[in-house]
């Protein structure tokens, strides 16, 4: 496993952004695009092994950081849903991928005409609906409670702070117009059920799921042959 | 008709531990001695304002219910006798 930098056009103008790669080099490599926001935290042991178990069975994999998340150089601030697709765009071209494996709301990011799969997608809105879910039960617990209208409202004018990550009101209103695009030919659904999974995204401790991690993997290997 | 309720009840508070068990990867032990007094948001750890997002949204997918953000209170999600309170109601 490896990290590597490379040349990414992002939003606020900078100009690089750190990738996880695993396999042989001289492959096509599996581009991995991750979970939105938190979800993505709760995932990446989960991405990890995976992408070790493609390594073994000779499959290249890489993901990307999304722009403004993890080392990123970029602010997330500057972020919304169209430089991140430009950004997996970039991404897909840069690596030469063929497949494409997107985990939850990173369904709404992945480069479309590429085949591949998508774990438990997520629209944008939903995605949203849960941050605010989370910042709204916060906020109650502290005992000034906010009301979701007022929380939208102010967050298509100025942007908001969702369970700490700073959304652009370019972004917030980019995922609540954002629901699950009709996946393209050769996209497969994975379901929790099928990878005899557990919901590590959802969980604050999510811990680690090897048995779903070899799952996936064999899922993608077996789109190889 | 009473026998149906008593049914549809099991049925919730059967999923609901289900959810609970998923959401938060608690033991399956220590979800099945939930009695309605066990305190869920305060008492449990891995029950964060995260966490709470996800329970909500599992709830509305496998129960099939919509749960509005002017319900969700602390009483709520006090104790799970409360919460499965709710559910039952929601699905009634």
């Amino acid at each position: 496993m490896r990290t590597l930098i490379w040349p990414c056009p992002a939003a606020d103008g900078s100009d690089r952004e750190f990738a996880l790669t695993a396999g042989p080099q001289d492959a096509q490599p599996v581009l991995i695009v991750p979970a939105l926001f938190e979800e993505a935290n709760r995932t990446r042991r989960l991405i990890a092994q995976t992408m070790r178990a493609l390594a073994a069975q000779g499959i290249a994999s890489v993901m990307p950081d999304l722009p403004g998340c993890n080392e990123s150089f970029a602010a997330l601030e500057c972020q919304d849903v169209a430089s991140w697709r430009a950004a997996m765009a970039a991404a897909a071209q840069h690596f030469g991928t063929s497949r494409v494996l997107s985990l939850r709301g990173g369904a709404i990011l992945a480069p479309p005409g590429l085949p591949g799969w998508w774990l438990e997608p997520l629209g944008g809105a939903a995605a949203l609906r849960h941050l605010m879910r989370a910042r709204m039960v916060a906020a109650m617990e502290a005992g000034q409670p906010e009301k979701s209208d007022d929380l939208l409202a102010q967050g298509r004018r100025s942007g908001l702070e969702l369970a700490g990550y700073r959304l652009s009101a370019a972004m917030v209103r980019d995922l609540e117009g954002s629901d699950l695009p009709r996946p393209g030919p050769g996209v497969a659904m994975l379901a929790l059920a099928d990878l005899g999974g557990s919901a590590l995204w959802l969980r604050s401790e999510p811990g680690e799921d090897a048995v779903m991690a070899e799952a996936l993997a064999a899922t993608i290997v077996r789109g190889f042959i | 008709m009473g026998e149906d309720m008593a049914i549809r009840s099991i049925d919730t508070d059967e999923l609901l531990r289900t959810i609970l068990r998923n959401v938060l990867g608690l033991d399956p032990a220590q979800v099945a001695r939930f009695d309605t007094d066990t305190g869920l948001f305060g008492a449990l750890p891995e029950l964060d304002s995260m966490a709470v997002a996800g329970l909500l949204t599992e709830m509305e997918d496998r129960l099939g219910i919509i749960i509005d953000d002017d319900e969700v209170d602390g009483e709520l999600l006090e104790t799970y006798g409360n919460l499965l309170a709710f559910a039952e109601a929601k699905r009634a």
